[in-house]
């Protein structure tokens, strides 16, 4: 068998996003494709890694993948069930958390998110989850990880609610601003889309980094509200091994109801 | 010794939850209070200023049902599946959007937190304090959005933090496990902020899975997390929590969350729904008949029972 086995769009952000966990220890997990994308990093590219589930579990080994962030496997086999004040309180804003996964409705080039409102606050076009731990983990998790599917309309010019803080007008002020308030966090470090890899350059800056197989740099440009940064040297991104696939489809999201 | 505190359903949301009350009923994913939601929607209160973390399924059937005009959250919307109907109906409009047994209700007012300030505005309410100080918020919408963020230096001059305010409920109704008469309630698995929800309120009611001998809870105190010297009911409702799940008692109804998003994207299914399984029942032992033998076996988990420990004898 050849390696080039057909793989998904979501197939393909799961699998980038799992081998940007390598090295990593203690990663704050998100609903969706990041609770599949860190179930696999643990069982490909970083074994030790541990799961924090923002409703009170540190070091979850959930049987089964959870639909919604708080469900019972991730209690059953875990470490630790803390009451969420501790969680918020001595695990995240104590500095225990390397990595927090973020989603975001828009995100701009500096990294900054909304998942709050499309349009006005008072009166929105589309009124959308809010924070939930979000605005906390940007500013208290040593680095962040976005997954997001991209297009004109998700990477923006201008968000119209920041809800979680990124680079804000660049790394200069986004500097200045950690070291004067006393962030634990280097904010954002990586955004995974179904087209490709970015990670942030000397400004602050998203930067395309890696193409997934089969996008082009048009694709990308027609799905970037701004004028795309990019790497010297645009890497593809390798596709999908048939182990991690068989992981993906046989274990982590057999069901389908992510990847499918 | 201690008298008993327990009570139908009915009674204990008669007499302890008024029209015009703040009223929270948490549980994050775990334990949320359905059955004593769909009481209060029966009974028809009114005017409740209603706060949950995650509103969740609950909170959208209580709001299509007309009996809140605000609410305080941090997260809005059905996870991993996709939004609340109701209140996005409630939300999206400046004037009024359909719903109630009236047919129309007025626009929803909002206060929005972030997970850690919901935890911290309850933490303060339990303390006794004017505010708990946070590192979140810097450089976010949210402030503006909620004015009651505010900003506060450290008095000891090493910086500036958020605050946000108490959060001192009329009445927490918390789900859990188990209680004896006197309102002694021990949970395991999610513990949420039912514990600071519960501290916080005036009026605290206790739903329970199963009523227990007091020998039962005295003999493993480290699970007990709200005492009876605070709870003023205690409610005996197996299944109480459905569909939401009691940790080794029964599983999340994964299914319900899911056809959820068709139900609540339409007012009229909506409110149909509300009609065959809140209205037309008398309370949650006709909802677990209705919901049938089939349904309600195939969420029971397998066992994993924790090892025990040795308090010790010391007399």
């Amino acid at each position: 068998m050849s390696g080039a086995a057909a793989f998904s769009k979501s197939e393909m952000m799961i699998v980038a996003a799992a081998r940007e966990l390598a090295g990593q220890h203690v990663c704050f997990v998100g609903v969706g494709l990041p609770n599949i994308a860190v179930n696999l990093a643990k069982r490909t590219v970083a074994p030790e890694l541990e799961l924090v589930y923002e409703a009170g579990v540190f070091g979850a080994r959930p049987a089964r993948l959870p639909l919604s962030i708080g469900d019972p496997t991730i209690v059953t086999g875990a470490t630790s069930v803390v009451s969420m004040y501790e969680l918020f309180s001595f695990y995240l804003q104590g500095g225990l958390i390397d990595v927090g996964f973020l989603g975001a409705a828009q995100i701009d080039r500096f990294g900054n998110i909304n998942t709050t409102v499309i349009g006005d606050y008072d009166a929105p076009a589309t009124r959308l989850p809010g924070s939930g731990g979000a605005c906390e983990i940007a500013i208290n998790a040593r680095q962040v990880f976005v997954i997001m599917r991209q297009s004109t309309r998700s990477f923006v010019e201008r968000i119209d609610f920041r809800t979680s803080a990124g680079n804000l007008g660049g790394a200069e002020d986004a500097e200045r601003i950690r070291r004067e308030q006393g962030w634990l966090g280097r904010g954002p470090s990586l955004v995974v889309t179904d087209l490709g890899i970015w990670h942030f350059d000397e400004g602050g800056e998203m930067r395309l980094d890696s193409l997934h197989p089969g996008v082009t740099l048009e694709d990308v440009r027609g799905a970037t509200g701004w004028e795309p940064g990019l790497a010297e040297a645009i890497q593809e991104t390798p596709a999908p091994t048939a182990d991690e696939l068989r992981l993906i489809r046989e274990e982590l999201d057999a069901g389908g109801a992510y990847t499918g | 010794m201690s008298s008993s505190k327990v009570a139908s359903m009915h009674d204990a949301i008669a007499t302890l939850v008024r029209d015009g009350d703040s009223v929270a009923i948490e549980g994050f994913t775990h334990l949320i209070g359905f059955a004593a939601g769909h009481e209060i929607i029966r009974q028809g209160r009114r005017d409740l200023t209603l706060a949950r973390l995650t509103p969740d399924l609950i909170y959208d059937q209580m709001i299509a049902a007309g009996v809140a005009r605000k609410l305080i959250f941090s997260w809005l919307g059905n996870p991993g599946v996709g939004g609340l109907g109701a209140i996005r109906r409630r939300t999206e409009t400046a004037t009024s959007a359909p719903g109630g047994r009236d047919g129309l209700l007025p626009r929803l007012e909002l206060e929005e937190y972030s997970h850690f300030g919901m935890v911290g505005r309850y933490t303060a309410g339990a303390a006794n304090l004017p505010f708990y100080p946070l590192r979140s918020y810097f450089e976010t919408d949210l402030p503006k959005a909620n004015p009651l963020i505010r900003e506060v230096a450290s008095p000891y001059g090493d910086g500036v933090v958020y605050a946000v305010p108490p959060l001192k409920p009329d009445v927490t109704i918390v789900h859990a496990q188990r209680a004896d008469a006197a309102g002694n309630t021990q949970v395991w698995g999610l513990l949420g902020c039912q514990k600071e929800a519960a501290f916080a309120a005036d009026r605290v009611i206790v739903v329970v899975e199963e009523l227990v001998d007091e020998a039962v809870v005295r003999a493993d105190p480290n699970r007990t997390i709200v005492p009876g010297l605070i709870v003023d009911a205690v409610v005996v409702e197996p299944f109480g929590a459905h569909p939401s799940y009691v940790q080794g008692a029964y599983d999340r109804d994964n299914r319900f969350y899911l056809e959820w998003d068709g139900i609540t994207k339409d007012e009229n299914a909506l409110q149909r729904w509300l009609r065959e399984w809140v209205y037309d029942l008398d309370g949650r032992a006709a909802y677990v008949d209705k919901l049938g033998v089939e349904r309600v076996t195939s969420l029971r988990p397998g066992t994993a029972p924790s090892g025990s420990v040795d308090y010790g004898r010391y007399e």
